[in-house]
């Protein structure tokens, strides 16, 4: 009744394959776009920018990255953290050696230094595929956290190893350091998430996208038609590691202000990016988003409930919330194991039969 | 349709929590406990914020709050992680009237508060961690770490094994086995320049967080034999440590951990093998004050300890106390000073620049020679900067101070101090207030 496609005639190609083909879905995100531009800006606060809105836009970033590797081209990787690492120590170098540059730049040429990282790392994946590239991912992982401890020229030979993120500005309003307003930092990484979400997404539609996902369906064959291993598995790295990278730029400077490399980009980040993107759907955009989000409110939404609804103690609360969440990962796994992408999916299909279902 | 009515209950309940959660402003005094009683520092972080809580409690039960007005103690779990960290203070800080001071309990959660507090206007009060620097007060506005700091901490340590000795370290080495943190990384520079001063090798040994796995650690003490080994440990890395220098039959008393490093837990499980070993501390251990009789009787008796009693005068617990006494009592002098029951935050941070708690008001407070006496200026967030030498008796299971409270060699201290601060105050464009 409400979501149907009847009426809704398409006479070109590029309406027939548009993102949205029905009307209410389109009307539906754009909707929602506008309510994340236009409203929640001037109603955000410290809480809800640090504790809600600013992880979500990061771990969306992040998920998006990573999707695009294990999703969309099947290259197992357990590299997230280090990767995520490289953005931020990258980002906090550019700060430091350029002070003059604006933040998006920042942001960005931070990505394209991971980007450059990950294609290194990439190389194992043309000769080992599977397990093993996991391991050899995650080789990556402990080698880029040792590195960036044990070589002080990356933290600016700082006593603590800590790296802090000094003020840095965007048209004049700061958005990174400690005199940022919420708002700012907000649609900094709204905007952000905005534009490369949209990348993607039409990325993965292309040429480029659909050799991915060939090495993904059998390499072999992939080869056979054409499509050149190297190029489809090391630039899913690049664009991959791409993502990752500006998502810990954006974890280091917008949002935490200092991190300490074993501290905020160990082994347990890579996990939980992984999680997102296998909970969210392989292979989905929206399940990126979809994932980031499940494991990011959801521990703030059980937080507020047990501990400020219902007085519990906070370790208490702190254990339960680790075993409802695990207890969910795998309710939602047995239920529908391609993912909360799937289960949209399939709510879809019914909405357009609803309500008379045959 | 039924995710769909899941997400939307979801969004409801969210939208409740957050709009229930605004209690109305009420005359209390917000003291915001940034805890970790999960993950693998749980062991040192439990007696801590049970004891910070505790002797909130006994204020509000025995005396009716700080001047008549109640403390309320929200508490938060970080699991001593940042982010979490951060999520705790923008959740906490507006609680009530405001936040009055935070305590992470956590080197890293500090280093990332200190923009955040300096912005907002909340003093933090990182006592014995945190940046060492910001004991000069004069560019940490709003930063404190009295009694005492790592920097503090690794002279004294230097100081007691040049006694152990006879006096001169000349050829000596001494091996650190360090957090592979901020935390851990703070006392180098103080030991290297202490190294080419006294004369003896410093080799570094760090351990990556969060320390149960130090085998190679271990290995390499045991094959260069260092004649001292320095500690700066956390959470399972203590107990792993003591267990692994047991294993490798290192000469106990020859093995010194800073404060953190020094509490039962991190001695017990290693039984009778950490028999010797030694830590600095600068609270008190035991019971034996007229202090816990109330404890005891306000708290535990009435049923409201925040633990089940049994950390009762261990050194961690001793030590949440010890920080909520120091935060209590500067509550009482910015009372005093601004004339008001009902402080704010820049009048708690005015409080706490001049406390003064010495010997005698300890000895008031049921508390007499709990820890050194506090005395904090403009100038000088970091106090007195005194710890003593405890060794640890593992057939009396007790901790046994060894020498009286030694005095740190802050001539050095305050150098290095002076120079990293006013790099931090260079880099972050601060101009260091005047002192009068």
């Amino acid at each position: 009744m409400l979501y149907r496609e009847a009426g809704d005639f398409k006479t070109t190609y590029r309406s027939d394959q548009q993102t949205f083909p029905i009307k209410s879905e389109r009307w539906l995100f754009w909707a929602f776009i506008a309510f994340a531009f236009l409203v929640v800006p001037f109603f955000i606060n410290d809480y809800w920018n640090k504790a809600v809105f600013m992880p979500l836009l990061i771990y969306c970033m992040a998920a998006l990255g990573l999707n695009i590797l294990v999703g969309y081209a099947g290259q197992v990787s357990l590299g997230t953290g280090g990767f995520m690492a490289v953005g931020a120590f990258a980002c906090y170098k550019l700060m430091t050696a350029f002070p003059w540059m604006d933040m998006f730049t920042v942001t960005v040429l931070s990505g394209v230094v991971t980007a450059g990282v990950g294609i290194l790392f990439g190389l194992p994946s043309l000769r080992i595929k599977g397990f093993y590239l996991a391991v050899a991912t995650l080789a990556a992982q402990f080698f880029l956290v040792w590195m960036f401890n044990k070589f002080p020229w990356f933290y600016n030979y700082s006593a603590s190893g800590q790296i802090t993120a000094p003020e840095r500005t965007i048209f004049g309003v700061a958005v990174t350091g400690a005199n940022t307003t919420p708002w700012a930092t907000y649609v900094f990484g709204l905007v952000l998430v905005f534009v490369f979400a949209w990348v993607a997404r039409n990325l993965t539609r292309g040429r480029i996208g659909r050799s991915w996902m060939a090495i993904r369906d059998m390499d072999i064959a992939a080869e056979i038609i054409g499509v050149s291993p190297l190029q489809a598995k090391l630039s899913a790295f690049a664009v991959s590691s791409f993502y990752i990278g500006m998502a810990g730029s954006m974890l280091f400077a917008n949002y935490l202000g200092a991190a300490e490399v074993t501290e905020a980009f160990g082994i347990d980040k890579s996990f939980l990016v992984l999680f997102m993107v296998i909970i969210g759907g392989l292979g989905s955009i929206l399940g990126s988003f979809l994932g980031a989000a499940f494991l990011v409110l959801l521990p703030v939404l059980l937080k507020n409930i047990m501990v400020d609804q219902f007085g519990w103690a906070t370790d208490l609360a702190a254990h339960v919330q680790i075993m409802l969440i695990g207890g969910l990962i795998i309710f939602f796994l047995i239920a529908e194991p391609h993912g909360l992408a799937q289960l949209w999916r399939l709510t879809k299909e019914k909405l357009r039969l609803w309500p008379f279902p045959y | 349709m039924k995710l769909k009515k899941f997400a939307i209950a979801g969004a409801i309940a969210a939208a409740l929590s957050a709009s229930v959660s605004v209690v109305p402003a009420s005359a209390e005094l917000v003291f915001p406990s940034l805890s970790y009683r999960t993950g693998p520092y749980a062991p040192n972080g439990i007696p801590f914020a049970d004891g910070y809580s505790d002797y909130f409690t006994l204020i509000n039960e025995r005396d009716g709050g700080v001047g008549g007005v109640k403390i309320s103690n929200p508490e938060c779990e970080t699991g001593y992680n940042t982010e979490k960290g951060v999520e705790c203070y923008e959740s906490t800080k507006g609680e009530g009237s405001g936040a009055l001071i935070y305590q992470p309990l956590s080197t890293g959660i500090t280093y990332q508060l200190i923009p955040k507090v300096t912005a907002d206007g909340i003093p933090l009060h990182s006592m014995a961690y945190g940046r060492t620097s910001a004991m000069n007060g004069k560019v940490f506005n709003w930063v404190f770490n009295y009694p005492a700091n790592y920097w503090d901490g690794a002279t004294i340590a230097v100081q007691h094994a040049k006694d152990m000795s006879g006096g001169d370290l000349n050829g000596k080495t001494i091996a650190l086995v360090y957090h592979n943190s901020a935390y851990g990384k703070e006392p180098i520079r103080t030991l290297e320049e202490k190294a080419k001063s006294e004369g003896f090798k410093l080799t570094l040994i760090p351990v990556d967080h969060p320390g149960q796995e130090q085998k190679s650690q271990w290995l390499q003490i045991r094959r260069e034999r260092p004649d001292f080994v320095f500690m700066w440990g956390w959470g399972v890395m203590n107990a792993v440590a003591i267990q692994e220098a047991a294993n490798i039959r290192y000469p106990m008393d020859h093995f010194i951990g800073i404060w953190w490093s020094g509490a039962e837990q991190d001695v017990l499980p290693a039984g009778d093998g950490a028999n010797g070993y030694k830590s600095l501390n600068f609270t008190y251990v035991g019971k034996d004050k007229p202090v816990f009789a109330d404890i005891q009787k306000y708290v535990v008796d009435a049923g409201k300890a925040a633990g089940d009693g049994s950390n009762i005068g261990t050194v961690q617990y001793n030590r949440g106390m010890y920080a909520a006494m120091l935060a209590v009592e500067a509550a009482r002098k910015a009372q005093e000073m601004s004339g008001t029951m009902d402080i704010n935050a820049a009048q708690m941070r005015d409080g706490m620049e001049n406390l003064n708690v010495d010997a005698a008001r300890l000895e008031e407070l049921g508390m007499a020679g709990f820890g050194p006496a506090v005395s904090v200026s403009c100038a000088n967030h970091g106090g007195s900067g005194e710890a003593l030498v405890q060794q640890w008796d593992a057939g009396a299971k007790q901790w046994k101070a060894i020498t009286e409270f030694m005095p740190a060699d802050r001539e050095l201290v305050t150098r290095l101090a002076m120079e990293d601060s006013e790099a931090f105050a260079k880099e972050n464009n601060i101009t260091p207030r005047e002192c009068k």
